[in-house]
């Protein structure tokens, strides 16, 4: 159908770049997005130590934090963070300012907005797996209606 | 999902760039730190049925390169990483393999970018990559081979025929001079092809000679010692008298020296002394770049005198120095950082023209660089610093000479040139479209071909774009020229232009909070627990006794549809009874409560919850009120009107969302 096609178009332009990580799961990944996410957070949480240790050396090494801050909002961008990847980008404007009190004030949002995101995918995971078992137990639900002799379908599927 | 079994068959079959398969089966090396990225785009790759290695150390990925047994087609190569500067990796790639290399990275500064055209990557990617982008990058692939074999083929006429050729060759350049190298050399291709006598030896593939700065300038000697004109193959060999070398690579070298030559001369005389006038253009930067073409090309005549003393008159030069130049040549940003339109090439940098070499007038000009500019560079770049690729050195930007000239789209692009490893090239940067990689040491003819003259300046940039379509620059300055002229303008201290400018400070404000989602949850708790059926709902709910308002209502409302859902699912399941809790507005939940547990219950909940929501701002249809079908459909709109009105208070955007039926309950877009 037209409609449909164009529809599926339009979704898929839309579709955030979340929405692409889920795409790539498959039946030997069946849980792509919840790996990466955990890996996410090991290695940011690595990072924003580093930062945080950077910015109270005494003189603070820019190049090195510019470095260190596009390699976090290189991953955060890379799980759809958008969010944080802002944060970053602002941080990053410090920076290259070389505004040390820009910097501390940046990392706070970024630290802030990390821990938001943290939430929410807990949140989010925890959703994902209901709705796994909750398709599950449809399923299972619904071959045990067929059973009945009744015929009754309550299931839609 | 493993397509690796049949990876390795096809790309055991697909030896030849195009086969029915392909791309799949493209050997991909994929080089990042972070391990977050690494496993997506690994993933990513996989899923464009490409066979894929990935490192997350550029010093284990270069001896992956280096190692016979395993051969790749394409690398794709992070800029920022701790052991190895991601450019640095690059042009030993470039000059050693000759691959394909992507650069990426979540810096999206036109330095950096530039950067990475200068030092020859065929692509620069901004994370988040996007599988799209991925699934293209054959293309890069297949243009070097296509350019390799056009090299091969050329070298091989040009053994037959080397002084029949030749003028040819003249009226070829000289009407490449004008309008583009593409132009003239297929015109020799399809002479060539017609011609017949492809030397089977030019078409098969040789081992690639690495035309080393001693090697170059062995060459050059020889060639200035017969005089430009009678140098021919033949004589260069036995006069360089360099084992293993043969004819073949010393004419494809020859044909592209004598190109570049060309360029310069003509582009000089075309653009007669104009960027003489132009204060601007001073090249000092380019020329501490180490460039020892200038004085080479000079000695072998081949600049006109003309060009070369308005590089001189440009006060930049200073004589090569080729020892010890202190790599910190010219800083690349501040190459970069024009402020005005224009070029200011040395102006307030003096510091940096140590290596006083004009020739780079090109920083960023794009012309179309001879692959032996680059070596000459890469190679005083060595021997200066006994770097490698210094171009690429790491010391923070310095010594971008290479990068500084790297040649930026050029229109005249003898993209081949550049591109072409026929015989060895070295300074293999890779560059698929015709961007030749200029050199640091171009020379100033190159530059005024470059338009520095004529554009007046400051510009000179060639746009990028032309070849570099996907560079995606901007590159709007001053665009003088067709396209657009570098902007220069960003200082190297801004890496991250503000593109998103506003992230929202705010976005917990933006739900209203109401004290009362709290306590919806526990209500779906006992709902939960009716249901029996160990849904960790309970814990969510738990959890959103957050403190703040905001957070705990933004995470309430992601898991608003979650309990939306399995309120629908349990309407389903029940189906049949619609009671539904009249959605005054707010009440999202009602869509699809009314169910299970009994009108009555539902239907104080309802009114509770709607007590709760009261000042919700979050807005839902109310169409869908009464008369809750036991199909899935209402929930689904249900839903959509939670996330959509979820996503409008975050984002402030119209529940476009509505419109779109969704067939499952794709939690898109969850506000991160």
């Amino acid at each position: 159908m037209d409609r449909n096609h164009l529809k599926h178009q339009v979704l898929n332009m839309r579709r955030s770049l979340f929405d692409q990580l889920e795409e790539l799961k498959d039946d030997a990944n069946p849980n792509f997005v919840e790996e990466i996410v955990t890996l996410f957070y090991t290695d940011s949480a690595r990072l924003i130590q580093n930062i945080e240790q950077a910015l109270v050396n005494k003189p603070i090494d820019f190049v090195r934090l510019d470095d260190m801050l596009h390699q976090f909002k290189g991953s955060s961008s890379s799980i759809g963070a958008k969010k944080v990847k802002e944060a970053c980008t602002q941080f990053g404007e410090y920076i290259s300012a070389e505004n040390a009190e820009g910097c501390t004030r940046a990392l706070q949002l970024i630290k802030q907005e990390y821990a938001v995101l943290r939430r929410k995918l807990e949140t989010y995971f925890q959703v994902y797996r209901w709705r796994d078992n909750l398709d599950k137990l449809r399923l299972h639900i619904c071959s045990d209606l067929h059973k009945e002799p009744s015929g009754l379908a309550i299931c839609e599927n | 999902m493993n397509l690796s079994n049949d990876k390795g068959s096809m790309s055991t079959a697909s030896s030849s760039v195009v086969s029915d398969k392909f791309p799949a089966g493209l050997r991909v090396l994929v080089v990042d730190d972070d391990p977050t990225c690494l496993k997506i785009l690994e993933k990513m790759l996989r899923t464009c049925y490409y066979d894929v290695t990935k490192s997350n150390r550029a010093e284990h990925a270069l001896d992956m390169l280096r190692d016979k047994r395993k051969v790749f087609d394409i690398v794709i190569s992070d800029v920022h990483m701790p052991d190895m500067d991601g450019f640095k990796l690059l042009e030993q790639v470039g000059l050693e393999m000759d691959l394909p290399v992507i650069m990426m990275s979540a810096d999206d500064s036109k330095s950096v970018v530039m950067k990475g055209v200068t030092h020859g990557a065929c692509d620069y990617l901004i994370k988040p990559v996007r599988i799209e982008a991925l699934k293209n990058i054959w293309q890069h692939v297949v243009r070097k081979k296509k350019n390799e074999w056009r090299e091969l083929e050329q070298s091989g006429s040009v053994d037959e025929g080397d002084r029949l050729q030749k003028p040819s060759e003249d009226v070829d350049y000289s009407s490449s001079a004008n309008e583009g190298n593409w132009r003239s050399s297929k015109r020799r291709k399809d002479e060539e092809e017609e011609a017949d006598d492809r030397d089977d030896s030019s078409t098969l593939k040789k081992p690639r000679v690495v035309w080393s700065v001693e090697l170059h300038q062995q060459f050059v000697a020889a060639v200035n010692q017969l005089g430009i004109d009678k140098a021919v193959p033949k004589k260069i060999l036995e006069l360089m008298n360099v084992p293993g070398l043969t004819r073949e690579n010393v004419a494809s070298h020859l044909q592209k020296y004598r190109l570049y030559l060309r360029r310069l001369s003509g582009v000089s005389q075309h653009q007669g002394n104009s960027f003489m006038s132009s204060q601007e253009a001073t090249y000092g930067p380019l020329s501490s770049l180490n460039g020892l073409d200038l004085q080479t090309l000079a000695a072998a005549g081949q600049i006109p005198a003309q060009s070369l003393a308005t590089l001189q008159a440009a006060g930049l030069s200073r004589p090569t120095a080729k020892s010890g130049i202190p790599m910190p040549l010219v800083d690349q940003r501040n190459l970069f950082s024009f402020e005005n339109a224009k070029l200011r090439f040395g102006e307030g940098q003096p510091q940096h023209m140590s290596s006083g070499k004009q020739m780079n007038l090109l920083h960023g000009i794009p012309t179309s660089m001879e692959p032996k500019q680059l070596v000459n560079l890469h190679h005083s770049a060595q021997s200066l610093g006994g770097m490698n690729m210094q171009v690429g050195a790491h010391g923070g930007h310095s010594g971008q000479s290479s990068s500084l000239l790297m040649q930026m789209a050029q229109p005249q692009a003898r993209g081949q040139i550049l591109n072409e490893p026929a015989g060895g090239q070295v300074p293999r940067l890779p560059t698929s479209t015709g961007q030749p990689i200029l050199s640091n040491g171009i020379s100033g003819g190159v530059l005024a071909r470059n338009g520095i003259g004529e554009n007046g300046r400051g510009t000179g940039y060639n746009p990028v774009s032309q070849t570099s379509s996907m560079l995606n620059f901007p590159l709007n300055h001053t665009a003088e020229l067709p396209g657009n002229s570098f902007p220069l303008g960003s200082t190297p201290g801004i890496s991250n232009l503000p593109s998103k400018g506003g992230y929202q400070e705010d976005a917990n404000s933006d739900i209203k909070g109401s004290a009362g989602f709290i306590a919806s949850y526990d209500i779906f708790n006992d709902l939960q627990q009716h249901k029996s059926n160990g849904w960790e709902l309970q814990n969510v709910g738990l959890t959103f006794d957050a403190s703040q308002h905001s957070n705990s209502l933004q995470s309430n409302i992601a898991v608003a549809p979650s309990v939306l859902i399995n309120q629908a699912y349990s309407s389903s399941q029940r189906s049949g009874q619609s009671s539904n809790a009249s959605v005054t507005g707010k009440a999202i939940f009602s869509v699809g409560e009314g169910t299970e547990h009994g009108n009555g219950q539902n239907v104080g909940q309802h009114q509770h919850l709607t007590n709760l929501l009261g000042d919700n701002s979050m807005r839902v249809k109310t169409e869908r009120d009464a008369s809750f079908q036991p199909a899935l459909f209402p929930q689904h709109f249900g839903q959509e009107d939670l996330m959509s009105a979820i996503l409008k208070q975050q984002d402030g955007i119209g529940p476009a969302e509505n419109e779109f039926d969704f067939d499952e309950y794709p939690l898109d877009n969850i506000p991160v």
